[in-house]
């Protein structure tokens, strides 16, 4: 017998039964303060004419229309270059190398590019896009930048996904006499569809919420980017300047808000999205 | 047909080089940022680079020693309020929640993670500060109010590492277990937890890389000042601060010292991520993507 | 004689899978292998339409002819040899697209883009793998949704569809109940006027029902092979009599 036992073990379940669910409803609470309070306090501020106007006074008055379209082009740039390369990787691992030590070594590679800090990303911007290849501060460097950041997740994420399709899949199309390609194009890729699209959409938003790494490629121009070549100051590195600036604390809230609202968009509709193709595919 | 081999090879290359580009770029990042931080060692020697505790910028003076001590206090107190509340929670998701709780809970830790970290470091500059000032003394700019917001920040990370690790735990031990009538309570910590401590350490180590990486959130909240604090409740700079604080108007020296306290934090990041992953090896397990 | 195999021998890495086989298939015959499991029968088969060359151990020597062409020369080209010799699998696999676009697929492959053409052949197919009635009015949807009985018939009108002269079935009704599994069995009788059909199967009464020749192996090796009648009912060696009345494995 245990005699240091201060509870029985039934006591003891009970007690840790009750700290369990603390920890979940603790969980949820810090969730529900941050979104409400950034939301609530936002919201007021966020109306057409903030949607849709430029900023006055370094963003004390007026709207946040051109952040919104730096953060939409640095982010479609990021996607358009990050995706091919990602699901192209995922493709070798999966249908391709048969090396395991290659294979180790490349998936580390992944695991090192996601885990350097965003601020080192926004130096080697500076040092290599905008100064070394002479890009300068502008919507293409820090897109560029992002691809960079977004290209593990969507490699991980797609890779996962194509070495879950069955080989049964594979070996229908190859009994049709289909070439590894064909069969990679059109049985492998489209069953994979979803699982890529989130792991794009994942990339996506990281990329639309990050600002460290392109406070140093971007610029920070508040007018609205028109070639790759303009600089920009996409919405985090607006309200990162507004808020550190004491600018305006009531415009920082609306961008805060609007930043966390497109978050939410992007991962409740890729989620249905999903689902429902999915569910197409895969029959009721 | 010979075409057609002629094209698969090609396009077996071309997929081979998108697979090696991640550790491509990875070299390029590490040779531009050690070049760039090169004259700043030479000048000012590594050794006392790294365990100098003087940062003047005017004087010609960079020493990062402060800057080390900074970013490992907040991310160890950090690590204090998260570990726990991340764990319980995890076990929680796991073995206790009903089904219903756990669907409901899983987009709740998906929400968490993708709050982008301006939004959190604003939220503890608006909030948290004035809070911490109120209650505790002080600015409220301070060692203890970064911590709380990487510690909300890390949560979702060791949560759903620590998830995998736990679900991996062959489902015989536990009927084993139960089957010897312990309690629910019993078997997640005699049973489960060990199981699972490697896959818990790896959620971890990730927690603590998300943690010394930050940079905007705790720019926020942490008041920057370079000294070694006395209380939790006095200001603190960090590597990452460090870098973006003045990276705006460095010149000459100045700027390669930035990228030298870049490549301080570089081999901290590429040290745990070694760790991270003896440990996966060594106890051959699969923690699903997780990254730093 | 359809396939003449002449001492085919197979390996993966170290372990000798068959041992000098010879045997001959007649055309337009349904030719049962049978045998206990691991005994090389699947192999044999995947030999056929080179499936095994995705298996990166597989070793071979000897021959396979196919109208009396070796299917392992080095002129042949492997995507035509499976167009040629079709395959059913053990468990239904059809893809996750639609019905119709499960039995186009071949032809799309193939290179065929004329969608009248394509609508037809997926019609005939369907119809000749007797499962048009089933799924007529949903073409467009999901091939996952079928029952396992229906997903096999699908995926012999996907193998019918590319117009093959021999179609090997590995174990098709194994993963089946015993009502679509004799629908399954129907349909082979029908398909053996066109095709040439070799089936591996665990079943001996399967094998009584719907082939005219069966072989049997054991261990890697051919141990007798005739009409299935002589064989189930007086068979030469004593190792098949041993297998066929239950006295073995």
């Amino acid at each position: 017998m245990n005699f240091r036992r201060l509870w029985s073990p039934k006591t003891s379940q009970k007690i840790m039964n009750v700290v369990f669910v603390l920890s979940g409803i603790v969980t949820l609470l810090i969730l529900i303060i941050i979104l409400g309070y950034v939301i609530i306090r936002g919201l007021p501020a966020i109306n057409l004419e903030f949607l849709f106007t430029s900023p006055l006074e370094s963003g004390k008055e007026g709207g946040i229309f051109p952040m919104i379209i730096s953060s939409l082009y640095v982010t479609i740039i990021a996607a358009l270059i990050a995706t091919p390369l990602g699901v192209g990787a995922a493709i070798y691992m999966s249908e391709y190398a048969k090396n395991q030590k290659l294979i180790k070594f490349i998936r580390f590679g992944a695991e090192t590019l996601a885990s350097i800090p965003s601020i080192i990303f926004g130096l080697f911007g500076l040092a290599f896009f905008v100064v070394f290849m002479g890009i300068g501060w502008s919507i293409l460097s820090g897109g560029l930048v992002l691809a960079l950041m977004a290209l593990p997740t969507i490699f991980q994420v797609s890779e996962v996904t194509l070495s879950s399709i069955p080989s049964s899949y594979k070996e229908g199309s190859y009994g049709l006499g289909a070439t590894k390609l064909q069969t990679i194009f059109n049985v492998v890729l489209p069953a994979a569809i979803p699982g890529i699209i989130t792991g794009v959409i994942l990339a996506i938003t990281r990329a639309i919420s990050e600002a460290a790494a392109v406070m140093y490629a971007v610029g920070s121009s508040l007018a609205i980017p028109i070639s790759l070549f303009d600089p920009g100051r996409p919405l985090p590195l607006h309200l990162y300047i507004l808020a550190t600036e004491g600018i305006s604390l009531e415009n920082a809230y609306g961008t805060a808000a609007v930043l966390i609202i497109i978050v939410l968009i992007l991962t409740v509709s890729t989620n249905i999205l999903v689902e429902n193709y999915q569910k197409k595919i895969m029959g009721k | 047909m010979n075409r057609e081999k002629i094209n698969e090879f090609l396009i077996e290359k071309g997929l081979f080089i998108t697979a090696i580009f991640s550790i491509i770029i990875i070299f390029t990042i590490l040779i531009f940022i050690v070049m760039e931080a090169l004259p700043a060692f030479q000048e000012y020697g590594f050794f006392r680079f790294m365990f100098g505790m003087e940062w003047s910028p005017n004087d010609d003076n960079f020493g990062v020693f402060t800057m080390i001590l900074g970013s490992i206090f907040v991310t160890f107190l950090a690590l204090m309020m998260a570990v726990p509340l991340s764990l319980l929670c995890a076990f929680f998701m796991e073995e206790i929640a009903p089904n219903k709780v756990k669907i409901f809970l899983k987009p709740v830790i998906q929400t968490l993670a993708g709050i982008p970290s301006v939004v959190y470091g604003f939220f503890g500059l608006t909030v948290l500060v004035p809070l911490v000032r109120e209650y505790f003394g002080g600015t409220g700019f301070s060692i203890f109010t970064a911590s709380l917001i990487l510690a909300v920040m890390i949560l979702p990370t060791i949560i759903s590492v620590s998830q995998d690790a736990i679900k991996s735990v062959p489902h015989d031990f536990k009927e084993a277990s139960f089957g010897l009538g312990s309690t629910n309570w019993q078997t997640i910590r005699l049973i489960i937890f060990p199981a699972a401590l490697p896959g818990i350490v790896t959620a971890i180590i990730l927690g603590i890389g998300r943690a010394i990486g930050e940079t905007l959130a705790v720019i926020m909240v942490a008041g920057n000042v370079v000294q070694i604090p006395g209380s939790i409740f006095d200001p603190v700079r960090t590597l990452t601060t460090n870098i973006a604080l003045e990276m705006g108007y460095a010149t000459g020296l100045h700027y390669n010292a930035l990228f030298g306290t870049a490549v301080i934090l570089f081999i901290i990041i590429i040290i745990l991520l070694i760790i991270a992953n003896y440990i996966q090896n060594k106890h051959g397990m699969d923690i699903g993507g997780g990254t730093l | 004689m359809k396939i003449k195999v002449k001492n085919l021998n197979v390996s993966f890495g170290e372990s000798h899978i068959l041992k000098n086989i010879n045997m001959s298939i007649p055309e337009n015959s349904v030719t049962a292998l049978i045998g206990p499991s691991g005994c090389g029968k699947s192999t044999f088969i995947r030999s056929v339409n080179r499936m095994n060359d995705l298996i990166p151990t597989f070793q071979h020597d000897g021959k396979i002819l196919l109208d009396d062409k070796d299917v392992y020369d080095s002129k042949v080209d492997v995507v035509n040899l499976r167009k040629k010799v079709g395959m059913v699998f053990q468990k239904p696999n059809p893809f996750p697209k639609s019905i119709f676009e499960n039995v186009a697929y071949g032809l799309r492959i193939h290179g065929e883009t004329d969608e009248e053409i394509i609508e037809q052949i997926v019609e005939d197919s369907l119809k000749a793998a007797a499962i048009w009635d089933e799924v007529e009015d949903k073409l467009d949807n999901s091939a996952m949704g079928l029952s396992g009985g229906q997903q096999q018939r699908l995926c012999i009108a996907r193998t019918i569809a590319v117009n093959p002269e021999v179609i090997l079935m590995d174990e098709p009704c194994s993963a089946l109940d015993p009502i679509s599994t004799l629908k399954i069995e129907d349909l082979i009788h029908k398909l053996k006027n066109d095709y040439t059909i070799v089936m591996v199967t665990h079943n001996m009464q399967q094998a009584t029902r719907v082939s005219e020749y069966t072989s049997f192996f054991l261990s890697g090796e051919l141990i007798e092979s005739d009409y299935t009648d002589q064989l189930f009912v007086s068979p030469k060696e004593q190792k098949t009599e041993d297998y066929i009345t239950g006295r073995f494995g």
